[in-house]
């Protein structure tokens, strides 16, 4: 009895307390999530305090990450839609705090909401006519229109892009009058428009429309069958998580300076993509996890920057076969794609 | 926009079916179905497989295109409206192999039933009570994942949750399908009940002998075209029906 249990168990006394105690921290997490929630906002608050410049710059640029990852998982992990060309509307929420500040002379944070709006309609307008594809289709259009977004802002579009240089010279946020220069004052402010996110997110996980992305993802004609207008939700998801990532756009730009026509380069989507899809498809945490993964581990060891792209393709294929619901996902979403593998080996008929 | 909508609804069947034609690809499946479903009936749509019975359904809730005809109900053309439209319209469908949300639990299933109602709260709670009372093995395990219930559950739960959206309409499509036969006798028992309280049914089913008996009208349906139809007791008694749909020597 006793060799069995130890057989069982398998990973040792040592393994066994470990796993114990993680569940024992896991379990009173989610027993008062607003403990954890309280004291990851106070972590997230102190953790620049004791850093250099760059490595602030580096948890900025990871945060920034995470916003971008949030908003493609509105598309990705919640609607279960393909979208490999999500780094255009980052690229357009720069380029139109970049143009409103250079040529209008609005402030860098009036120009955000702009930069929401131009970023969330261009998801509409680019995606209406894409929404009927399924699968492989829609994520080789979506690569499409990225590219289509990135070439015009090459080629100077309407002579306001500033071509492959892009645009230089753009202000600063100021707050209270106070220009935010220093890579701390950014990273506050990206904390606070994150957080904002982040309930948001929370929220819309849990609404109305939530349920109904859930729906359309698992079975979408059983969805049509509820009244649900699949096309609509869908299409809201686009709109959204392109809005999200425009106003991570305009914060870009107001920390750089200087935007170009790179940031919509397909690498820049795809890094999006994995982020949401290695982190774990669907979840808040899991896009923490790969925007960690993909960003600030590479920013921090420098073999892993210069091997970016092939540790990215190793991680993918590695993920998929063993563990392709991600490193933390969605509870629903491990269970879909569990399901959907157990029916695949099960007999047909 | 007719003249009074109103008075030639009363007049007209609740459910009536032109020329129906559906096409998936070169294939036809349906080629002109006509049918009629009066308010407050049970009618059973019974044939082999393949002869287009769910492609009948399907077309009907607008989930399957429908490329010719007119679907009339109460008056107003469904044929062409998305399926969200045909739902708020009333007319709920329970689609073929259950369809059930199986990350949802079987409360959350439900409410999704009631999605076309909206936020309302006060509707939307109702018509639970209304299921569960129907179904009180559902009350029991409204807390359990769709995915883990058992076939008869799940089959109560798709039903369920077409009743969720209170239509004047209720399309069953293979509601024995994969059932023991008690389950099948506890399906049929609260199809007769759903129908007692006002509801009109309309009904696909392999199991023609189950369904004749329980359907007021039928029609049979033979590769896309309606090859017989009359009530439901003429049917059963029908020499040619006997031998092909319900195995009478």
């Amino acid at each position: 009895m006793g060799r069995e249990r130890d057989n069982g168990a398998g990973t040792g006394r040592w393994g066994g307390s470990m796993i114990e105690s993680a569940a024992a921290i896991l379990r009173i997490a989610r027993r008062r999530p607003l403990l954890v929630q309280a004291a990851l906002l106070l972590l997230a608050l102190l953790l620049p305090l004791p850093l250099s410049d760059y490595y602030r710059t580096v948890a900025w640029r990871t945060g920034i990450y995470v916003l971008l990852g949030l908003s493609l998982n509105v598309v990705v992990g919640y609607a279960g839609l393909f979208q490999l060309g999500h780094a255009a509307f980052y690229a357009i929420g720069a380029y139109t705090a970049a143009i409103l500040n250079l040529r209008c002379g609005v402030p860098l944070l009036a120009a955000l909401p702009a930069s929401v709006a131009v970023a969330g309609a261009a998801g509409y307008l680019i995606t209406r006519p894409i929404l009927h594809l399924r699968g492989d289709y829609l994520a080789i259009v979506t690569i499409a229109f990225g590219e289509v977004v990135r070439l015009a802002l090459v080629n100077n579009l309407f002579g306001i892009t500033g071509g492959a240089n892009g645009l230089s010279g753009i202000d600063r946020p100021s707050l209270f009058g106070v220009e935010l220069r220093a890579p701390i004052a950014h990273y506050y402010l990206m904390l606070f428009f994150l957080a904002v996110t982040i309930a948001a997110m929370h929220r819309l996980e849990r609404s109305r429309l939530g349920r109904a992305w859930l729906c359309v993802r698992e079975d979408e004609e059983a969805a049509a069958a509820m009244g649900i207008d699949a096309t609509r939700v869908k299409l809201q998801a686009f709109v959204i998580g392109s809005a999200w990532a425009g106003l991570a756009g305009g914060l870009f730009a107001g920390k750089l300076t200087v935007v170009a026509p790179d940031l919509a380069k397909f690498m820049e989507s795809v890094v999006l993509f994995c982020i949401v899809v290695l982190g774990g498809t669907g979840s808040i945490p899991g896009v923490f996890v790969g925007a960690c993964g993909m960003v600030t581990l590479p920013e921090l060891f420098r073999p892993l920057r210069d091997w970016r792209d092939a540790w990215l393709g190793i991680t993918m294929v590695v993920m998929m076969i063993a563990r392709p619901e991600g490193i933390w996902p969605s509870r629903r979403v491990q269970m879909e794609i569990r399901g959907e593998k157990e029916e695949a080996r099960a007999p047909a008929g | 926009m007719s003249p009074d909508p109103r008075q030639a609804a009363a007049e007209r069947p609740l459910l009536e079916v032109q020329g129906l034609v559906t096409t998936y690809g070169h294939v036809e499946a349906l080629k002109g179905i006509d049918l009629a479903v009066e308010e407050g009936e049970i009618v059973a749509l019974i044939g082999a497989n393949g002869a287009g019975k769910s492609t009948t359904l399907r077309a009907i809730s607008g989930i399957a295109p429908a490329s010719a005809g007119r679907i009339l109900f109460a008056g107003e053309e469904l044929r062409g409206l998305p399926a969200h439209r045909i739902v708020a319209a009333g007319v709920s469908h329970a689609p073929e192999g259950r369809r059930i949300f199986g990350t949802l639990t079987v409360a959350e299933n439900l409410r999704m039933g009631a999605y076309s109602l909206g936020s309302d709260r006060g509707a939307i709670a109702e018509n639970r009570e209304r299921v569960y009372r129907l179904f009180p093995r559902l009350a029991e395990r409204r807390d359990q994942l769709g995915g883990t219930l058992s076939g008869g559950e799940q089959q109560m739960l798709c039903i369920g949750r077409a009743l969720m959206a209170r239509p004047r309409l209720l399309l069953l499509d293979e509601p024995s399908l994969g059932l023991a036969p008690l389950l099948v006798k506890t399906i049929f028992d609260t199809i007769r009940e759903i129908h007692a309280r006002g509801v009109t049914v309309l009904l696909v089913e392999q199991n023609a002998r189950a369904a004749l008996r329980l359907a007021r009208r039928a029609y049979v349906l033979e590769t896309g075209r309606i090859a017989l139809s009359g009530p439901a007791a003429e049917l059963l008694a029908d020499e040619r029906v006997r031998r092909v749909y319900l195995g009478a020597g």
